[in-house]
């Protein structure tokens, strides 16, 4: 088995001692952190209510609060402002560090986050008052589009510009998933985001796509969003955390170039998985679908990769609560990313499309995957960049830790056997051939499904809310005494 | 391998390129034929732009987010075309900017619900949606029937579509404030409504307000011509498929 190759920085030895190294911006870091937490309660809350309101149509508050509103509301929340915000603290942490140089430019990173702490705002707020191109993940009108673009596009130039200004010759593979993330949601927000305003003065714009052509387009879109935002970025911090963290060298060097490249290539084909038996072209489908199955071996390959990293340290697992967020994030990413081929495969599409199954899959991978990696990554950070010993609570840590897996379990598992069921009942016969269901006896047998969903959302909420409580004291506790022999990271792990 | 990968890891601009290349392939392959083939949308007969109101009323649908939880989308399975009518075709939803198939059905699928219920059904149904189906999990939207409807916006809304490919025609657009209008006064003469948009388009109290559209009227007009544009009585799927058959048996005798 090949290791690293020794010209490439690991991270444990590319940052010997952060003494050392250059003085790193970290401020706009600490921001984009903090941002990230309370975008994450803000999306989580609102994900809550919306589970409520399918159980009780009573939480309904029309006409700002209706589910048809908060919806793209809490998605946007959950990927774009808490997603998007670990994905910038993260990557403007890590391309600093393993090619030990600063930012680019401290202003355009500031820019950056203010920027884009506006697009949100935009976006959220429009929802609410019914603007929005009704374009799932992409749902912001033309003017916050536009805005998108202009702090994309410095954030773009900052994150390349650092890189060519590394001090190291290589560049190390957590930040080639950086910036392919970075380059190729730029691409999909450039192309989906071609909308025409009915005037300058008006949020209402018509998408310049129409029927099967947007439908094909807006699922490139949606799709690579899931591979780019909520893989490719989320991968980046695999790659630099979990080595970190375990302080070992990635498994393997040549399996994280197999892995990049394929999983990038790949990727961009799996969109029409989402338009199974629709008016899509039969050869688009087939394409999107055999992709899609492909996409099973470049996703296990990075989890593999991921996991195989704690070799010869698999005993850190046993007590760092930290590892264990960043490793079961491994295994739901696994398992989702094995549940997503299978799905879309056209036999089992046709029974799981349209119904509560896709929720389900979805969360495992958002809940499971792209939280619980960010959860690592944040505890990671927060006493590195505020420069203290440790988290203030390791059983605190634990404590989040097995509330929120409960929660995705209760969750998805919910979801598994509500879709499902509701995929049979659609399709069920009775002996005379006629349908068995009427629509509205399965909008019923979904009631206790929902509650129960509610409940595991419930506590993945407290689980988070536990988190913020723990970085609220840590950052409100002593600072370290310097300890020169000590990179915090070390301190933080025990 | 390995040897010649150190190039791109030594080279941030070499390894955006390469990055670039590689996520494009795809999605040029799957997306720019279909702008380029024939057969992503065959024509079908009937199929025809919304009306003024209607437009307004898919306006109002998606801002609402109906398409959230209601699919526009039948697929070719035996209990969906039973359920729900004969399966989608390319050409109805090819006037969408953009389509709104949706990917849930917490509801049923609406792409023919169009004249399955009453008008009035429609307005309870919208206005509480529990007193019409007591096991409903649907938001309320009464106050869709205390909003009068915006008209004001719709020329400039329909020389967006127009220039996007919606075929309106200058009369359409210079029109569209009275033929919003025309359209919920059952009593009165229609014919200009009709000579632009077909026939099938019968003027109605959607919304019950003659005259004065609410955005119930322009949600319901939408609603109600959902499905209806294509006469399946007459609608020949195979046609393109037996016409070839029947040039090759006559070829091959």
């Amino acid at each position: 088995m090949q290791t690293l190759n020794p010209d490439v920085p690991v991270p444990p030895m590319a940052v010997p001692a952060v003494q050392t190294a250059p003085k790193y911006d970290e401020q706009v870091i600490q921001y984009f952190t903090i941002a990230s937490m309370f975008w994450a309660i803000a999306g989580f809350t609102v994900g809550l209510l919306l589970a409520l309101q399918l159980a009780f149509p009573a939480f309904n508050i029309e006409p700002y609060l209706n589910f048809g509103r908060l919806r793209p509301l809490h998605t946007s929340a959950v990927i774009f402002a808490f997603g998007g915000n670990v994905l910038f603290a993260t990557s403007y942490h890590v391309v600093q560090r393993p090619c030990h140089t600063r930012l680019f430019s401290k202003k355009m990173a500031w820019f950056h986050f203010w920027g884009y702490q506006a697009f949100i705002l935009m976006a959220g707020l429009g929802y609410l008052f019914g603007v929005t191109q009704g374009k799932e993940y992409a749902e912001p009108e033309w003017y916050a589009d536009l805005w998108l673009t202009v702090v994309w596009v410095v954030y773009l130039i900052n994150f390349l510009m650092t890189l060519t200004q590394r001090k190291e010759k290589h560049i190390y593979v957590a930040n080639w998933f950086f910036l392919s993330f970075i380059v190729t949601i730029a691409i999909l927000h450039l192309v989906n985001g071609i909308s025409v305003p009915i005037s300058l003065f008006s949020t209402k714009s018509y998408y310049v796509f129409g029927g099967v052509q947007s439908a094909l387009i807006q699922w490139w879109y949606g799709h690579n969003a899931v591979g780019f935002f909520l893989t490719a970025g989320f991968l980046g911090m695999m790659y630099y955390y979990i080595p970190k963290q375990a302080e070992r060298p990635v498994y393997s060097y040549r399996l994280s170039i197999i892995h990049f490249w394929s999983l990038i290539f790949i990727y961009i084909w799996a969109g029409p998985h989402h338009l199974l038996y629709t008016s899509l072209p039969d050869w688009a489908q087939t394409l999107g679908m055999t992709f899609s199955i492909m996409l099973w071996m470049p996703s296990w390959g990075g989890m593999i990769n991921g996991m195989m990293t704690l070799s010869g340290a698999w005993h850190k697992l046993r007590d760092d609560p930290i590892l264990q967020f960043m490793i079961i994030a491994l295994s739901f990413y696994g398992m989702s990313t094995f549940e997503g081929p299978l799905m879309s495969i056209k036999t089992v599409n046709s029974l799981s499309h349209y119904t509560n199954w896709t929720v389900g899959h979805v969360h495992a991978g958002a809940l499971g995957w792209v939280a619980y990696i960010s959860f690592g990554a944040i505890y990671y950070l927060i006493p590195h960049l505020w420069k203290k010993p440790a988290m203030y609570s390791k059983s605190l840590i634990s404590l989040h830790l097995w509330i929120s897996t409960v929660g995705i379990v209760v969750y998805i598992t919910s979801m598994w056997v509500a879709g499902i069921m509701q995929g049979l009942m659609w399709r069920a016969y009775d002996k005379m051939g006629f349908l068995t269901y009427s629509f509205v006896e399965v909008v019923q047998a979904m009631h206790p499904y929902y509650i129960i969903r509610a409940f595991g959302g419930a506590l993945f909420l407290v689980g988070a809310l536990i988190m913020v409580w723990n970085i609220w004291k840590t950052i409100k506790s002593p600072d370290a005494v310097t300890a020169p022999s000590q990179p915090p990271a070390l301190v933080a792990a025990e | 391998m390995l040897e010649s990968h150190k190039k791109l890891e030594r080279n941030s601009i070499l390894l955006l390129v390469f990055a670039v290349i590689a996520v494009s392939i795809g999605g040029i392959v799957e997306i720019v034929p279909l702008f380029r083939m024939q057969t992503t949308i065959e024509p079908v007969k009937g199929v025809r732009p919304l009306t003024p109101l209607e437009l307004a009323g898919q306006d109002i649908y998606i801002r609402e987010g109906c398409n959230v939880c209601h699919s526009q989308q039948i697929r070719p399975l035996r209990d969906e075309v039973q359920r729900y009518g004969h399966y989608s075709l390319a050409a109805e939803s090819m006037y969408d900017h953009p389509f709104v198939w949706g990917s849930e059905r917490t509801g049923p699928d609406l792409a023919r619900v169009g004249g399955k219920y009453s008008n009035s059904w429609h307005v309870e149904h919208l206005t509480d949606p529990r007193s019409v189906v007591p096991e409903s999990i649907m938001p309320k939207y009464d106050f869709l029937a205390r909003n009068y409807l915006k008209t004001w916006d719709l020329p400039s809304k329909m020389k967006v579509l127009k220039m996007e490919g919606v075929p309106y025609t200058k009369a359409d657009i210079s029109n569209a404030q009275l033929d919003v209008v025309s359209q919920t006064m059952p009593d009165e003469d229609a014919s200009g409504l009709q000579e632009r948009y077909g026939p099938k388009v019968v003027p109605q109290a959607f919304g019950g307000t003659p005259g004065s559209p609410t955005e119930m009227d322009a949600l319901i007009a939408y609603l109600q011509q959902l499905g209806t544009q294509v006469d399946f009585t007459t609608y020949d799927p195979d046609y393109e498929l037996n016409a070839a058959k029947f040039a090759a048996g006559k070829g091959a005798k």
